[in-house]
């Protein structure tokens, strides 16, 4: 009896454990896009014909992990869009079970905050699930490459969320600076405490 | 306190059933099933050691942290972990995290195995499963 009940348990944990990891790793390439922006276009990679990369960042308005980062994804994308790595910031939690993630919320933020780069919502969250995408924040760093975009760098921006100047690995910037100068990323993967995606119940 | 000495409880050998809750004051859900926890840790309080480990930042313990478990009446045992690069701990815990909150990690008391669960509870999911750990010794 005993076996069948630490069974049950192992199984339950597996179960729980196997919904969250699956998604791109690094070195897979990424299908491409349809996603709403804030200014209600639509925006894909491909749509960037001049571009290196790009640095996908999943994150959200009501995270407060995510709007710590926020300055943090700003300056990146005013550092690397010229240099051919913007930033898409992608909101994928479910405006109904997180009201403050709505569309116009969304709007109103990027608004508030000057965003210089794409804020669009995964309204099925499939493209998330794609990603594999687990909390806010969660970066992909894509490169391109004649195959299309390659996955290489995915997890958080630096090792010291309380302060950027602080910060010992800037893991984000190496990883791009790597890509620009055609050498091999550092740290390819890195995990950082964020806030669950609100996924939609049926 | 640092990872490393929460690290050091982890591995201590347990004489209950140790839960480690992994939450933070401004996490909503979170704070939501904190009092399932703590029903949870009263019904069976002979068979667990429930503890709660706050991430939220060092600064916010007296202005913040102190106040909601005063507010929220908890009386289980809080831990600040003040230990920003994450990285370099949330495989420690388990490499199955993904680093998202709440998340509780779960130690049998007899083999010292450790069950990770990335997910909110809500009251009866808990109470089932926390049930099978105190009914399998």
């Amino acid at each position: 009896m005993t076996k069948l009940r630490v069974l049950s348990i192992f199984a339950y944990a597996m179960f729980f454990s196997g919904i969250i990891n699956n998604g791109y790793e690094v070195g897979d390439y990424v299908t491409d896009f349809k996603l709403k922006n804030v200014d209600g276009n639509y925006i894909s990679m491909a749509a960037d014909k001049n571009n290196n990369g790009y640095i996908i960042v999943f994150t959200c308005n009501t995270c407060p992990w995510a709007n710590l980062n926020e300055e943090r994804i700003i300056a990146l994308h005013n550092k690397y869009s010229s240099k051919g790595f913007p930033v898409i910031a992608i909101q994928p939690n479910d405006p109904i079970r997180s009201p403050g993630d709505s569309f116009e919320e969304m709007k109103a933020r990027s608004k508030k905050y000057n965003y210089p780069f794409p804020y669009v919502i995964d309204e099925t969250q499939e493209i998330t699930k794609a990603f594999g995408a687990t909390n806010t924040p969660h970066v992909y760093v894509l490169n391109k490459s004649n195959n299309g975009y390659k996955v290489a760098y995915i997890g958080a921006i630096d090792d010291n969320i309380r302060d950027a100047n602080l910060a010992k690995n800037r893991y984000v910037e190496d990883a791009v600076d790597a890509l620009l100068k055609g050498e091999t990323v550092p740290t390819v993967t890195t995990k950082a405490i964020g806030c669950t995606i609100k996924w939609k119940t049926t | 306190m640092k990872f490393d000495d929460l690290e050091k409880i982890i591995n201590e050998k347990p004489a209950k059933i140790k839960i480690l809750n992994f939450w933070a004051t401004f996490c909503r859900p979170c704070v939501i099933e904190m009092p399932f926890f703590e029903e949870v840790a009263t019904k069976f309080e002979d068979d667990i050691d429930l503890i709660f480990v706050s991430l939220d930042f060092v600064e916010n313990v007296e202005n913040k942290v102190k106040p909601f478990l005063t507010k929220k009446d908890i009386h289980s045992r809080v831990i600040l972990l003040d230990d920003v690069d994450y990285n370099s701990w949330i495989d420690r815990v388990s490499p199955s995290w993904s680093g998202a909150i709440p998340a509780t990690l779960i130690i049998d008391k007899n083999t010292g195995e450790k069950f990770f669960f990335e997910q909110i509870f809500d009251k009866e999911e808990l109470e089932s499963l926390i049930s099978k750990f105190v009914n399998k010794t």
